[in-house]
């Protein structure tokens, strides 16, 4: 760390630091290792006696195929709204960043769904994909469509898409105005002169430059599909029907809340630990490597 | 925007234009919702222009609550949204602030170990681990009190790397000058790193505020408690009535109060709100 002017008095530098690192050690450290600890015990259906069992509740987990239909179900939900959620983002972005009358008016506008909580965002969706009664599911079903996303899948899964789509775009659309906006004139500038048309200028250049941005992007919007879609879904489908929008972190919600299995739910636990964990270290990895150039 | 081109401007207006439908309409079919009855909603006849019944449906929503359910009126779960909210906003500046401040300033035994102990937390959100947390949480007796709804939450790193990152770039002569003057570490802070932070402090509320108002799943296990359940939690209860039907009119007048506040909050401090945000995540 860099060299401070520095303050002596060890006492008061204590007392700062002290509630932060009491409500991490409560609220953060002593509750992760208690899901490590109870994904290794079994508890028998009254609660009265627990058995230290190794890796049973991991290899019993690895035995059902619910679970492996939600690490289906979570890579599917995930890559359809990160990509769809990104290229939406792009493709405003780069509208926005031209020098255009009223420009910030959009930009306004464009933020609302940020500011948006995601449930209520699903309410929003839901009443307008009400079978029945919502206008664009009457629109659906006057050409033919039968739309109902509480018997079918496949309808249950384009509605959290949608909804976790929308909620996200302003966040993906900020990020891009900003990259875009870190790209020197210049640059684009001698493309032009030398003859490049924008649709070339682009791809060559303006897309490349993004990288940086775009890879950020993706593990966060990684990171929000797995865990910040658990309001929509809850909202939404419940994670019906029969399991088909039941993401690995509403499973983990919903076993939890049975109350059952509480070693299974906590090995369930572990394993997204795991997974975040190995996204957040991509994300410092690449963080460090941008800051060095 | 280089060559000229005569119809340039023309297809980003366009694109603009569309996406401000596909992103304004859900929020607008909401408000005109609210305003119609609800036999005009229940059979799909729904206007696009907006109805006479708002202030009624605003009053039911608001003050009376509607005798179909049992649930609390919104205005008492817009109360305990607002104080969640700044709950968390005010308590993870303040104690991020003081921590940021004994790292970067101080010099004491295990001061990196602190760092990266805070730093860590970074790393799991509050889904991953969230029963043992709920456990925790009882055993403290904490269910069904804001400092139960509060404090979990305010157990992350990313505002103490921010106020961090900023204390870096202070000059160190503004520190020697304070001190020649003869200000110790509190008078320094409060007189002089403390004016300096407004602007990341005001950006910091703006993100949290919404953060906290937005939350779903903690308030949803800690409040058992009719009257403290926030407005993002109670919405569900109202579109999730067994054998009856929905009351959509005051659902979206729900839906509408919810997104009222951070709504506001980010278009009227827009341009704090984005500087807080892309200093926050890179």
């Amino acid at each position: 760390m860099e060299n401070r002017a520095i303050f002596s008095g060890r006492l008061l530098a204590c007392l700062l630091v002290f509630p932060q690192l009491a409500i991490s050690l409560i609220f953060f450290y002593w509750p992760a290792a208690q899901a490590v600890w109870q994904s290794f015990l079994v508890q028998d259906a009254f609660g009265l006696s627990t058995e230290f069992v190794w890796f049973e509740n991991y290899v019993n987990l690895l035995k059902t195929p619910e679970y492996y239909h939600a690490i289906g179900t979570t890579f599917l939900f995930s890559l359809l709204v990160v990509f769809f959620s990104l290229a939406i983002g792009l493709l405003l972005a780069v509208m926005a960043n031209r020098n255009i009358a009223g420009v910030q008016i959009y930009r306004t506008f464009l933020i609302v769904p940020y500011a948006v909580a995601p449930a209520v965002a699903s309410v929003l969706f839901i009443f307008m994909f009400q079978p029945g009664l919502g206008m664009i599911a009457r629109a659906l079903q006057r050409n033919g469509i039968d739309w109902n996303p509480v018997l079918n899948g496949t309808h249950a899964m384009i509605l959290i898409v949608i909804v976790s789509v929308w909620n996200q775009i302003s966040y993906n659309f900020l990020f891009f105005l900003a990259g875009l906006q870190s790209i020197p004139k210049s640059v684009i500038e001698a493309a032009a002169i030398d003859g490049a048309r924008p649709a070339r200028r682009f791809w060559t250049i303006v897309f490349p430059l993004l990288s940086p941005t775009t890879f950020f992007l993706i593990v966060i919007n990684i990171t929000y599909a797995f865990f910040s879609t658990l309001g929509i879904i809850d909202t939404a489908t419940e994670g019906g029907p029969n399991g088909s929008t039941s993401t690995l972190v509403y499973k983990v919600f919903l076993d939890g809340k049975a109350g059952s299995d509480l070693g299974g739910s906590a090995a369930q636990s572990v394993i997204l630990m795991i997974i975040v964990i190995a996204l957040t270290a991509i994300q410092f990895r690449y963080v460090e490597k941008k800051v060095h150039y | 925007m280089v060559e000229h081109r005569r119809f340039g401007n023309l297809l980003p207006h366009l694109v603009l234009i569309a996406g401000v439908i596909v992103v304004a309409f859900p929020v607008y079919l909401a408000v005109i919702a609210s305003t119609h009855d609800n036999s005009v909603i229940a059979n799909g006849q729904m206007p696009l222009y907006p109805g006479q019944h708002a202030l009624e449906t605003y009053w039911h929503t608001i003050v009376s609550g509607t005798g179909r359910t049992t649930r609390e009126p919104v205005g008492s779960m817009l109360l305990s949204s607002f104080i969640m909210a700044v709950g968390i906003a005010a308590g993870k500046i303040a104690i991020s602030i003081i921590s940021a401040y004994a790292i970067v300033f101080f010099s004491f035994p295990f001061r990196m170990t602190a760092f990266w102990a805070i730093f860590i937390t970074l790393m799991l959100p509050v889904e991953v681990r969230i029963f043992p947390t709920y456990k925790i949480t009882s055993d403290l007796h904490m269910l069904d009190s804001y400092s139960g709804l509060i404090l979990p939450l305010i157990a992350s790193a990313t505002a103490t790397l921010l106020f961090r990152q900023f204390f870096m770039t202070v000059p160190k002569e503004l520190v020697e000058a304070s001190k020649m003057d003869g200000a110790g570490p509190i008078r320094f802070f409060f007189d002089t790193l403390l004016p300096l932070s407004v602007t990341n402090i005001a950006a910091l509320f703006v993100i949290l505020f919404i953060y906290g108002w937005n939350q779903y799943l903690w308030p949803l296990l800690i409040t058992t408690r009719d009257d403290m359940q926030t407005i993002v939690i109670g919405i569900k209860k109202i579109i999730d009535v067994k054998d009856a039907l929905t009351e959509w009119s005051v659902a979206m007048a729900t839906a509408v109060l919810a997104m009222l506040p951070p709504v506001a909050v980010v278009v009227l401090l827009q341009r704090l709100f984005v500087k807080g945000l892309i200093e926050t995540e890179k």
